[in-house]
């Protein structure tokens, strides 16, 4: 019953959330830059102004692929918070994102291909560490179910700091913040115009953001596992963590992609991958 | 109720049914010339066959493993003479092509089974020869009923395909009779109890691979036949070697796969070793796999067959046997370790390939690579995984194969390059395709839920090598999605719809296409019955009482999953329909059907590359690097052995 | 309801101004302004955008581009002719390849003359340009329930 009523309350509450995450992040940002900024809600107005807009494309097939990112994000959502297998999750999270990649493809627009392209780079840079957190958990817990490691009465960052470290150093790329904004980015400074999501326009674009505040809130969800055993604690890791990436988003420049992959790999690697080899020799 | 003494009759006249009858269409195919005839003979056949072997896995269900002894006196006897005979043939042939190492191998390998079997003669006949339980049926449901659909397929590819090689002298009936010999040798190899008789039927198969992949009779084929023969040779030493260890240590007695697993590891991983290097080289694992990827020079339905759902199942098969002798062991863990590197070599390779048969051919390698890893680790868990992963793959890859048999004769190449929106202008062949390349990578379908238990089950191996594993999985599962969606992003860039070109598409292909198509789909709403009905008991008697696997919950989860994906996207065609349909966008440039206006109002085409990162993953400086260190690793199973055969 | 409004975003494209429209454009964005406190983005695709901002007069080559770009602006859009030279072509009228004003191709909404145009003025036409934005949304919606 709890667990159901868990993925209810995501399924609502998440874009909530995520919106208003964005939306301190806008003003944060600006004030970082010296602005203003714009208001707290302006990710929910820009949504709402989305789906008022004309609804035009290129041909079917991109709308219907970016509905099903849409759901399938939703779908990865509902697998972690309702305490599901977290790898399953994972394998969910990578299917909406093979979506938004297809749908990218699909219009065939020259901007959204490089885009695409760059897109499956950083997830192929982002696969690794995602696959090795869930087995750290999986060896601090006993289980890969989200609900037992929600659960969990320890710390698991104690056990687990090189895998912590390495998922924040990639949650970049999945913020799309820079240094690793390759494929589309917040900001109009990049050559790509606004690469994977060039083509679509009004309720699709939409459709895309709604998507990015459930993924928002699912790998926010994933940095507080770390901490499971104290809600406090774990809460203020996750506001320090991204005040960090909004830091790195306007103190550095977009990379390209090699060194982008070459240090995602690296990091994985000498980090995440050693911290679970030495955990299970101990 | 049936007597259960009747019962055990017709079981086993139901195996030999299957070993023998693909003979006999084998026989006709050889002597006919005519196509129409072939044509039924080729469907009849093959329809047999399936049935028969459906059959089998319906009466397997529910069935303890069970063992056969074949009442007829002199087949030892038999099989050492085809034994000699196929060495003859071989050692002419190598002979001609001057291939001498070749013709070394044959002599070796002739040598060490006549030794065994001169040796180990008497206690022979106490052996049960077949065995069978519910992998043996699954694999006979593979090796019937894709084996089967991949034959009717080949009537029509041969025909266009002898089209478009007018200079090549027409051999089709050997061509097909072989098909048969091989679907019988392999019904064969996983029906064998008895090592001898299963390396009797793996030779065979080596022979059918050979003689396949020089169909085309290039000097190109010629010399990767070869190629392929040496390898398997080189491989297929180690098995009657295990044989020889077996007699010589542990008693004939242990001749059986059932005794021989049932005795442990103490006696059994030795000889488990040995076969499963053998099964590495025939199942292309690295350090033998170039002999695949060379293999692809053969027609598309040999490519599938052989080189992709079948024959390099009998390597990870025999390896899959043995996974309760590896569980725990430090040398089922290097060879899982083998299986390992292949995956991630093999798939980083096919990133770099624009030619779709190579890229399907590392793909298989991969895929073979962790079924190797799985078997190796050996845990129920493991096993299951590696069971799901052949029973997906070989679906999955045959339906790859045929599909792009099928396009390569539509558009004259078989580069990913020319494949830009093929789902335009070939909407089914391409949907197939992609409902194909899904099943490879993406969540709910099979492939997936086996990486998915293989990651459970690595992660519970012996440390440090179960972590290894699993990073060589992370990354290699990483780089398998990136050139697989690739794939399909190329297939959906579509320009505009364009004219059907799905003409001339023989029914004989459009069946086989369609049925694979919906079998990727059913396997994959049947994961949750396989598993209860086939692999719980399967893995029970092999185990005794284990742990629960995958929970039914999760697999619920997976099967809404598959149900959206299937469901969504037809009602959404019709729901989404755009109200308008605006240009694409290039900085204001005008593009009209594809065409881009450029500077002086030149008209050029927009052509969109994909990536393929050669200086990241060069083919050539991978493999060397991937087989030096597979070397590395055999040569340490080898030290093993031979420092614990010394003790 | 008019979210409209409250998340107008541009593009800005640069016929064949002089520059000096442009880099006021930008001072818009800067600190000083901070348009965004409008909720006014830069976006720099046709696709997302709701105002066509425009500097410059139009010459023969950029004819094309400026149409394309206009239809590729989904409903509804509104366009911003920033600057002398965007509303008639200015000091470069007489020129051999310049054609005149943004309204000699599409349909022009909002003129903001000036030479350069400053940045109070930019924001004030856009505001504009938005009250207009917001009216041809009623009226689409409007055709949408007729039809």
């Amino acid at each position: 019953m709890n667990t159901i009523l868990a993925a209810v309350a995501f399924l609502i509450v998440a874009p909530v959330i995520g919106g208003l995450i964005s939306g301190v992040d806008r003003i944060i940002t600006a004030r970082m830059q010296g602005r203003v900024g714009p208001p707290v809600l302006q990710p929910f107005l820009d949504i709402a102004k989305l789906f008022e807009k004309e609804k035009v494309g290129v041909w079917q097939a991109p709308v219907v692929l970016i509905f099903l990112h849409l759901a399938f994000m939703v779908v990865t959502g509902l697998i972690f918070f309702g305490g599901g297998d977290l790898l399953l999750a994972i394998f969910a999270l990578t299917l909406s994102e093979v979506f938004l990649i297809l749908a990218a493809y699909s219009t065939r627009s020259p901007y959204a291909h490089v885009g695409a392209g760059r897109e499956l780079i950083q997830l192929m840079a982002v696969e690794p560490v995602i696959i090795i957190t869930a087995v750290g958990f999986y060896m601090v817990t006993g289980s890969f179910a989200a609900s037992d490691i929600f659960s969990f009465a320890g710390l698991p960052i104690l056990l687990l700091p090189g895998v912590f470290l390495s998922m924040v150093c990639i949650l970049t790329f999945k913020l799309r913040k820079s240094p690793f904004d390759l494929s589309s980015s917040h900001h109009a400074h990049q050559e790509l115009v606004k690469g994977v999501m060039t083509e679509f326009s009004g309720s699709t674009l939409g459709m895309v953001e709604i998507a990015h505040l459930y993924e928002l809130v699912i790998l926010l969800g994933l940095m507080y596992l770390f901490f499971a055993g104290n809600l406090l604690l774990g809460l203020v890791a996750v506001v320090i963590v991204y005040l960090l990436e909004i830091l790195a988003d306007n103190s550095t420049s977009r990379v390209r992609w090699l060194p982008a992959l070459r240090a995602a790999w690296v990091i994985t690697l000498v980090l995440g991958g050693g911290n679970i080899i030495i955990l299970s020799m101990l | 109720m049936i007597d259960t003494n009747l019962l055990s009759v017709m079981y086993m006249e139901l195996l030999l049914f299957l070993i023998l009858f693909p003979l006999i269409p084998a026989i006709m195919l050889y002597y006919l010339w005519s196509e129409n005839i072939r044509g039924i003979v080729v469907t009849i056949g093959a329809g047999l066959t399936a049935l028969g072997s459906i059959l089998l896995l319906a009466i397997t269900t529910g069935q303890n493993q069970s063992f056969f002894t074949v009442p007829v006196s002199g087949i030892a006897i038999l099989m050492l003479i085809l034994e000699i005979l196929i060495a003859g043939y071989l050692v002419i042939v190598s002979l001609k092509a001057k291939q001498y190492l070749v013709i070394g191998f044959v002599l070796l390998q002739l040598i060490l089974i006549g030794a065994a079997e001169w040796t180990g003669l008497q206690g022979h006949a106490e052996t049960p020869d077949l065995i069978i339980d519910q992998f043996s049926a699954i694999m006979a449901v593979i090796i019937g009923v894709i084996g089967g659909l991949i034959c009717i397929y080949a009537l029509g590819y041969m025909r266009e395909y002898q089209k478009h090689h007018p200079d090549l002298f027409d051999q089709r009936p050997r061509f097909f009779a072989v098909l048969f010999l091989f679907l019988s040798a392999m019904f064969g190899l996983v029906f064998s109890n008895n090592l001898i008789w299963m390396y009797f039927f793996w030779e065979v198969t080596t022979l059918c691979s050979f003689l396949l992949i020089r169909y085309p009779e290039t000097s190109e084929a010629i010399s990767n036949a070869f190629r392929a023969l040496l390898y398997n040779l080189i491989g297929g030493a180690c098995f009657p070697l295990a044989i020889l260890f077996i007699i010589l240590t542990g008693g004939p007695e242990n001749l059986g796969l059932g005794s021989l697993i049932a005795a442990g590891p103490a006696v059994a991983l030795i000889p488990a070793c040995l076969i499963a290097i053998a099964g590495c080289a025939k199942s292309a694992q690295l350090p033998f796999s170039s002999w695949l990827v060379g293999a692809m020079v053969a027609p598309t339905p040999v490519s599938a067959l052989l080189h992709s759902s079948t024959m390099v199942k009998a390597g990870v098969y025999v390896i899959a046997r043995f996974a309760p002798v590896f569980e725990g062991q430090i040398l089922g863990m290097l060879i899982a370790l083998i299986g390992g590197v292949t995956f991630l070599v093999a798939s980083c390779i096919a990133v770099s390939q624009s030619n779709a048969k190579k890229v399907l051919a590392y793909s298989t390698i991969a895929n073979l690579g962790l079924i190797v890893a799985c078997a190796g680790v050996g845990t129920p868990e493991a096993l299951w995984a590696a069971i799901f992963l052949i029973i997906f793959h070989a679906i999955s890859k045959s339906l790859l194969f045929l599909s792009v048999g099928t396009v390569e004769h539509r558009i004259g190449s078989r580069d990913i390059e020319d494949m830009t929106g093929l789902a335009g202008p070939m909407p089914r062949v391409g949907l197939m395709m992609l409902i194909g390349i899904a099943g490879m990578f993406l969540a709910p379908f099979g492939m997936l839920i086996s990486k998915w238990a293989s990651i459970h089950a690595f992660s519970q191996a012996v440390p440090p090598f179960g972590m290894i594993l699993i990073i060589i999985l992370a990354y290699g599962s990483a780089v398998t999605v990136f050139f697989w969606a690739k794939w399909m992003g190329k297939l959906l860039e579509v320009r505009k719809w364009e004219e059907s070109i799905e003409f001339a598409i023989s029914k004989a292909e459009w069946v086989a296409l369609i049925i694979l198509t919906a079998l990727t789909i059913i396997a994959c709403f049947g994961i949750a019955p396989i598993s209860t009905y086939l692999l719980e008991p399967l893995l029970v008697s092999m185990y005794g009482p284990i742990s629960p696997l995958i929970s039914q919950s999760n697999m619920m989860i997976m099967v809404l999953m598959l149900a959206l994906i299937v469901v969504l996207p037809m009602m959404l065609m019709k729901i989404f329909v755009p109200k308008r349909n605006l240009k694409r966008y290039m900085g204001g440039v005008t593009v009209e059907n594809g065409l881009m206006e450029g500077s002086l109002g030149m008209k050029r085409e927009v052509s969109l590359g994909n990536l393929y990162f050669e200086d990241l993953f060069p083919e050539a400086g991978l493999s060397r690097y991937g087989s030096a260190f597979t070397i590395v690793l055999i040569a340490m199973v080898a030290l093993v052995i031979l420092v614990w055969g010394a003790i | 309801m008019a979210y409209l409004s409250k998340s107008p975003w541009i593009l800005h494209y640069d016929a064949s101004s002089c520059n000096g429209c442009d880099i006021e454009i930008l001072a818009c964005l800067t600190p000083r302004y901070d348009v965004e406190r409008f909720g006014i983005l830069n976006t720099g695709n046709p696709k997302h955008a709701d105002i066509l901002v425009i500097t410059g007069g139009v010459n023969e080559q950029n004819r094309s581009v400026i149409k394309n770009l206009y239809d590729q602006m989904p409903n509804p859009k509104v366009v911003v002719g920033v600057g002398v030279c965007a509303c008639t072509g200015g000091v470069f009228r007489e020129c051999y390849n310049i054609a005149g004003g943004v309204g000699e191709v599409i349909p022009v909404d909002v003129w903001i003359p000036g030479c350069s145009v400053r940045p109070e003025q930019i924001i004030d036409g856009i505001v504009k340009a938005i009250g207009i934005l917001e009216q041809k949304r009623t009226e689409m919606e409007r055709a949408e329930a007729a039809a």
